[in-house]
């Protein structure tokens, strides 16, 4: 079936079968492989992406259920090369190791923060709780969203500060 | 990853239409809401439907609003939607203390209550709070809507009131006044499926029990709940003593299975405190002394 | 070696060691990480595994032609298939063999039978529900402790003359005087416990890409490794392909934690499927199969006894282990310790003797054991002497840490050799736990505790409270070629390192990162070394084709094996930078001194070159001495004269709801030695990482088998890892005392914290409830079930 989906502002169009699993769409069909996978039962997180301007587990979505809706990856989230805030609170406060984790926790976060710009160490543990990660002890993934929070225009702001 | 088998898909445009197909289709369609347990349930190919029909385009079924003398929640409204709910919130915040334990933020961004009652997991939260509260299922057919309370809604593990060309459209709760209500889960893990858990809600008249209703999850508890708990409890005085006489009858009716999660004799035990803990938060709520 | 002196560079970085940001990062951050499943290749094929529903049966026949009628089908690969190959059968990383598809029988559940390639990820599943197979069920071998018994099946009737279970008995440690110093002792102490089946479950699971070029005949492999080179050199004695025509590339890595040591059917498969199709071949293994048949880990059985005087001064300490290996020995560890380093279990502590037996048995579980972070099964050795100890103080009346302190070895004993015969480098460990001690304020937390002990007595409160403690000592940086191989393969690390004429540079490792940011940490390694700006050094790994040889990054060895490999090749280029600025400056090398980045002349500061500037002169036209070559590069091979013995104390928190058996993590401390830190942001990562394991494993973790052998733990809605939930906000601190034999004096970090924290958030609960013994993980219906007296058995199905 033909599936046309906007995915980081683009409008994208795929004849795919109608059992493909949005996150097959997004890395085999578009070549977006920054969104990963890491289960079979709904519960790592590891592909978290946005559709409609929720973060979901797109493992868990059809690709034919996101047909006509606006979906967002890691990929669409630095602008003209840039890390936005989120991306460079991981960096400055060493919030990923080997990575794989790291995009659908962006993910989760960039959400958390759109809806609570300020949120303290217990909301953001919260809303991490459906993405697992296995290397960082969830810490310095914690810091990093604070970092983000304290400073919503990234890198810029601290170079103006 | 594992994936699901072929299957046909459909988009309804409308409940008229959602029921349309799945007359069209028979008993090998099945509705997609949220997907968060039809989904997984697929891809480990433990459900392999041939056509799915998809009602997220649906409109009219995300509300949560006051319906004369009952609270009315749509079919379609997510997890989060009912976590974040202030209405809920007002008069029962017993959706919230069960909210907040069910899986995790992500999956609560899609998983529906309808999903959740039509699932008819025998671990499902939120079939607790139903029969707790005692609400009532509005299920639409091409015949028209009947209403059924939700105490006779689940039919056993996986099997609900709702037919082959049937769908549940909302979820109704009477509104009551001088009343509490409370959830509490024992879990592995945040955002794993319950151990054990109880819901309920107290409504006081005086020091009396005017009603009560208790929900319980995951313990092989006949229709998620224990009316002799209930019957105990109603008319008499809302004291430590009789809760913990309820409680121990939630302990002793039940008929939890032993599984990785626990023992049977754990689960029973489980039943009993924890209908011990939200019985008197429930009445703690009623009487304004907790929030 | 201090931190502070550094100078920075142009793009703020220390040029050596310190806290800078990971050079990775960029593209992880922007998803443009290339893992193994991000791999593809024009034409490139998938395949999918069929797996055994039983843990033990006979396969009496496969029938795949409705498989491979399928449209979208190009090759189904049985064992019989293999076997015309010579396939079948591979080596395991302990001299034993392991089926790569069945061809007798099955061993374990989810072993693997049949191969399918076909056109897409989902044809090749769907082409596993086509094949027929028809299998004799036999009875399993469950549970370990009856592995033994006369009457149990005998899983490997395929090794000639095998008539029972047992895979070997060893024992390390002085029986007879053992048994002396336990006769004459005050008190002796005897504890049953359970290190249960967990698994290493990074979040990427295991995979690889298969290409080999017909025309070539070179078979390239995107494959997730921790062990690049290792694994060219077993696909070579495997498969007898030539090792010149393989190159095994491990791209980024999601992770590893010893489950991406060993080699797996599935890529001997994929290689295969490319073999026969000529196509490139993609295998990614789903999480059931990453769970019940990739490496396990633990999975030992002890039972500890401790004996000491009446006012506590620890005089010995024995143990008897039963293994499980599961089906196959596929245990990763150096040859001459089947146990790996568990003979280590003395820990921290001062002893007259010591004597340990393993006894390793089949099961028809999967195999390997490889790891998950254990340092060679430190990790049951720390967990065994710090709950051993807890025992006793728990037996003689006394603090924990009270009787830690009494016992801990102390700095003027170093370097200490244990009964067993470990001999430890450095170390000032009551200091250790003195700064844990002072950082969890232990006084008022035994304050708080009894306090609340008293509430709960008076029934004002369910909430109980406990302090847990654990000081791990590990030997890691596996290791001097003299004592340890792996399948004959010596553990020395090769390193290669050229300055080009502008001064960058790039140096190759022969070790691999899964997430501990060699990229950066390697960077800086020579930055310190050379004076060399970290963001101008380009760190090369996990690709055979432009890498040295060496074993890979597992046990913690990267820092205290490669990481010394890279200053000896920098000091090398250092040496011989001496040499050719003293040409351009027309002085003899002596004449020179060095100072960050740069040989002047001594006495005229001014009068010098740059390491940069050297660099071009070296690749110019200046005349050389005699001898002396041009360009500015160096190898090296290290041989680590010893193992080092990163240590730490570990304090833990926990607040236990006595009604449900709830346990929260409130507070965790660390305090770790891991010697000098070369970037100590990049360290508290690990440590917190290790710290999570702990959490995990002492709550939730574990693999449990039915009756029918089972897997209970085959998906992460059963194999549950910990969230964001369960994880306190660590709290760190640290001590330094270098290991004298490392050039950088650093010691290894990667697992520490795996390794220490399992025991102290036992200790912890256990304290709080005021039990001697319970078994990990430590679920709310397992500690119910403890407090009420009458403990569940943890490897096997719940009853
Ligand atoms: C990782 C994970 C953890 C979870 N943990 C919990 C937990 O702790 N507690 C808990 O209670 N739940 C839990 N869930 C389940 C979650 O709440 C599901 O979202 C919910 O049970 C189903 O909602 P859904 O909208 O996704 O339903 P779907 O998966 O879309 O549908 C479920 C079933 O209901 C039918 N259906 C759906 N809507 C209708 C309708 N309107 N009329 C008729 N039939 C309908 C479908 O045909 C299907 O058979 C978890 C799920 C996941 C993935
Ligand atoms: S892949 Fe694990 S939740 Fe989506
Ligand atoms: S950084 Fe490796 S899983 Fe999170």
């Amino acid at each position: 079936m033909q599936v046309t989906m906007t995915v980081n502002g683009d409008e994208v169009t795929r004849d795919v079968e109608p059992r493909m699993l949005l996150v097959h769409f997004i890395r085999d069909e578009l070549g977006l492989t920054g969104t990963h996978w890491g289960c079979d039962t709904s519960n790592c997180g590891t592909c978290t992406l946005w559709v409609d301007g929720e973060a979901v587990k797109s493992c868990t979505v059809l690709a034919a259920m996101a047909g006509g809706r606006d979906v967002h990856t890691v990929e669409g989230v630095a602008q003209n090369g840039e890390l936005d805030a989120v991306q460079q609170g991981f960096l400055e406060e060493h919030g990923l190791q080997c990575g794989f984790c790291t995009p659908g926790m962006i993910m989760t976060a960039k959400w958390l923060l759109e809806r609570d710009p300020d949120p303290d160490e217990g909301t953001i543990r919260e809303a991490i709780s459906g993405n697992l990660c296995r290397c960082t002890g969830y810490e310095n993934i914690v810091r990093a969203v604070r970092w983000a929070a304290e400073h919503p225009a990234g890198a810029d702001e601290e170079v103006s500060a | 990853m594992q994936v699901p088998d072929v299957f046909e898909y459909e988009r309804a445009s409308s409940v008229d239409d959602a029921i349309a197909l799945l007359e069209k289709h028979g008993d090998e369609a099945r509705l997609i809401a949220g997907g968060h347990s039809l989904l997984p349930m697929m891809k480990l190919r433990l459900a392999v439907p041939e056509v799915l029909i998809d009602i997220n385009d649906l409109e009219g079924l995300d509300h949560i609003r006051i319906d004369g003398d009952e609270i009315a929640i749509g079919a379609m409204v997510r997890h989060a939607a009912l976590l974040e709910s202030a209405l809920l919130a007002e008069h029962y915040p017993i959706f919230a203390d069960a909210e907040r334990v069910i899986a995790d933020p992500l999956v609560r961004n899609r998983g529906t209550i309808g999903g959740s009652f039509c699932q008819g997991d025998p671990a499902e939260d939120l079939a607790s709070v139903g029969t707790a509260l005692r609400g009532s299922a509005v299920i639409r057919s091409s015949a028209g809507e009947r209403t059924v309370p939700i105490r006779e809604f689940h039919q056993g593990p996986y099997e609900t009131a709702v037919g082959d060309a049937e769908m549940l459209v909302e979820l109704r709760f009477p509104i009551r006044t001088h009343i509490g209500s409370a959830y509490a889960k024992v879990e592995r893990r945040v955002g794993d499926w319950a151990v054990a858990a109880a819901g309920a809600f107290v409504q006081l008249d005086g020091d009396q029990i005017a009603d009560v209703g208790i929900g319980l999850t995951a313990v092989g508890a006949d229709g998620f709940t224990c009316p002799e708990a209930e019957d105990l409890l109603r008319g008499g005085p809302a004291t430590p003593e009789r809760f913990a006489d309820a409680a121990q009858l939630c302990h002793d009716l039940c008929a939890p299975v032993t599984d990785q999660r626990g023992p049977e004799d754990y689960k029973r035990h489980l039943a009993r405190e924890l209908t011990r803990r939200v019985l008197h938060r429930a009445t703690a709520r009623a009487r304004g002394e907790e929030s | 070696m201090t931190t502070t002196e550094v100078p920075t560079s142009a793009e703020g970085n220390p040029i050596g060691f310190g806290r800078m940001h990971r050079k990775e990062d960029a593209r992880f951050l922007r998803g443009q990480g290339t893992y193994v499943d991000d791999v593809t290749l024009p034409g490139m094929l998938h395949g999918a595994i069929l797996r055994s529903p039983f843990a033990h049966a006979r396969i009496v026949n496969i029938d795949t032609s409705a498989a491979e009628a399928h449209p979208r089908v190009r090759a189904v690969i049985t064992g019989e298939t293999l076997e015309g190959l010579g396939l079948a059968w591979m080596p395991t990383l302990s001299q034993d063999t392991q089926s790569v598809l069945a061809t007798d029988k099955v061993r374990f559940q989810g072993a693997e039978v049949a191969f399918v390639v076909a056109d897409d990820r989902y044809a090749a599943r769907d082409a596993l529900e086509l094949i027929d197979v028809d299998y004799e069920p036999l009875d399993a071998v469950v549970d370990a402790k009856k592995a033994l018994d006369p009457d149990a099946p005998v899983i490997r009737d395929d090794l000639e003359g095998r008539e029972d279970n047992k895979i070997y008995d060893w024992e390390a440690g002085d029986a007879e005087h053992c048994a002396e110093v336990f006769d004459q002792a005050d008190v002796v102490v005897t504890q049953e416990m359970l290190y249960p089946r967990v698994h290493p479950a990074p979040m990427e699971t295991c995979g690889s890409v298969a290409s080999m070029d017909p025309v070539s005949g070179k078979l390239t492999i995107w494959t997730t490794t921790q062990a690049p080179h290792a694994h060219r050199t077993l696909y070579a004695l495997v498969a007898g392909l030539p090792e010149h025509k393989i190159q095994v590339i491990s791209p980024d890595i999601g992770g590893g934690f010893g489950n991406k040591v060993g080699i797996y059917p599935g890529y001997v498969c994929s290689i295969v499927g490319s073999i026969v199709t000529g196509k490139p071949v993609k295998w990614m293994e789903d999480r059931a199969e990453n769970l019940m048949s990739t490496s396990f880990a633990r999975d030992y059985h002890m039972t500890g006894s401790i004996a000491a005087t009446k006012d506590g001064t620890i005089q010995g300490l024995k143990v008897d282990v039963l293994a499980d290996h599961g089906a196959f020995n596929g245990v990763a560890q150096p040859t001459k310790f089947p146990a790996g380093f568990f003979h280590i279990f003395t820990g921290s502590y001062d002893y007259d003797a010591a004597h340990c037996n393993v006894r390793a048995v089949y099961t028809n579980k999967a195999p390997g054991g490889v790891a998950y972070a254990c340092s060679f099964r430190v990790t049951e050795a720390v967990y065994l002497v710090e709950r051993m100890v807890d025992c006793l103080a728990d037996e003689l009346g006394m603090d924990p840490a009270e009787l830690r302190m009494k016992n801990l070895l102390r700095p003027e004993q170093f370097p200490y050799t244990t009964p067993t015969g470990w001999e430890y480098d450095s170390g000032d460990y009551p200091r250790a736990l003195k700064e844990a001690m002072r950082l969890a304020g232990y006084d008022e937390l035994r304050a708080e505790q009894a306090e609340r002990r008293r509430a709960f007595e008076a029934g004002e409160t369910n909430q109980l409270m406990g302090i847990g403690l654990s000081f791990f000592t590990e030997g890691v940086g596996a290791g001097p070629r003299k004592h340890m191989d792996i399948l004959g393969l010596g553990m020395a690390d090769g390193c290669e390192l050229r300055i080009h004429p502008t001064g960058k540079a790039v140096i190759r490792l022969s070790v691999q990162s899964q997430g501990q940011g060699h990229e950066t940490t390697f960077a800086q390694i020579v930055a310190q070394e050379l004076g060399i700006p970290p963001e101008d050094i380009d760190v090369v790994h996990g690709d055979t084709d432009n890498t040295p040889f060496g074993l890979g990054t597992y046990g913690s060895r990267s820092t205290p094996v490669s990481g010394a490999a890279a200053a000896v090749v920098s000091r090398r280029v250092k040496d011989k930078s001496r040499i050719i600025a003293a040409a351009a400056l027309e002085c003899s090398p002596d004449d020179l001194e060095w100072e960050h980045g740069r040989w002047f002349v001594k006495g005229d500061p001014d009068n010098g070159k740059t390491i940069q500037e050297i660099a071009f002169a070296s690749h110019g036209n200046l005349e050389l001495p005699e001898g002396v070559e041009g360009h500015l590069d160096a190898t090296a091979v290290y041989d680590p004269p010893e193992l080092t013995y990163p240590f730490g104390a570990y304090i833990c928190v926990t607040d236990v709801d006595a009604g449900t058996g709830e346990v929260k993590v409130r507070r965790f401390i660390a305090v770790d030695d891991c010697g000098p830190r070369i970037n100590p942001m990049i360290v508290e990562g690990q440590i917190h990482g290790g710290l999570a394991d702990g959490v995990g494993m002492a709550l939730m973790e574990v693999i449990a088998f039915d009756p029918e052998g089972n897997n209970l733990g085959g998906s992460f809605m059963d194999y549950l890892l910990p969230t964001s939930m369960e994880c306190p906000s660590w709290e760190t601190g640290e001590t330094v005392t270098p290991s004298p034999h490392h050039p950088l004096g650093v010691k290894g970090v990667g697992e520490s914290a795996t390794v220490g924290s399992p025991a102290a958030v036992v200790n912890a609960v256990l304290d709080a409830l005021q039990i001697r013994s319970a078994d990990m993980p430590l679920t709310p219906a397992v500690v119910w079930r403890a407090m009420q007296g009458s403990p569940l058995r943890n490897d096997l199905a719940i009853e």
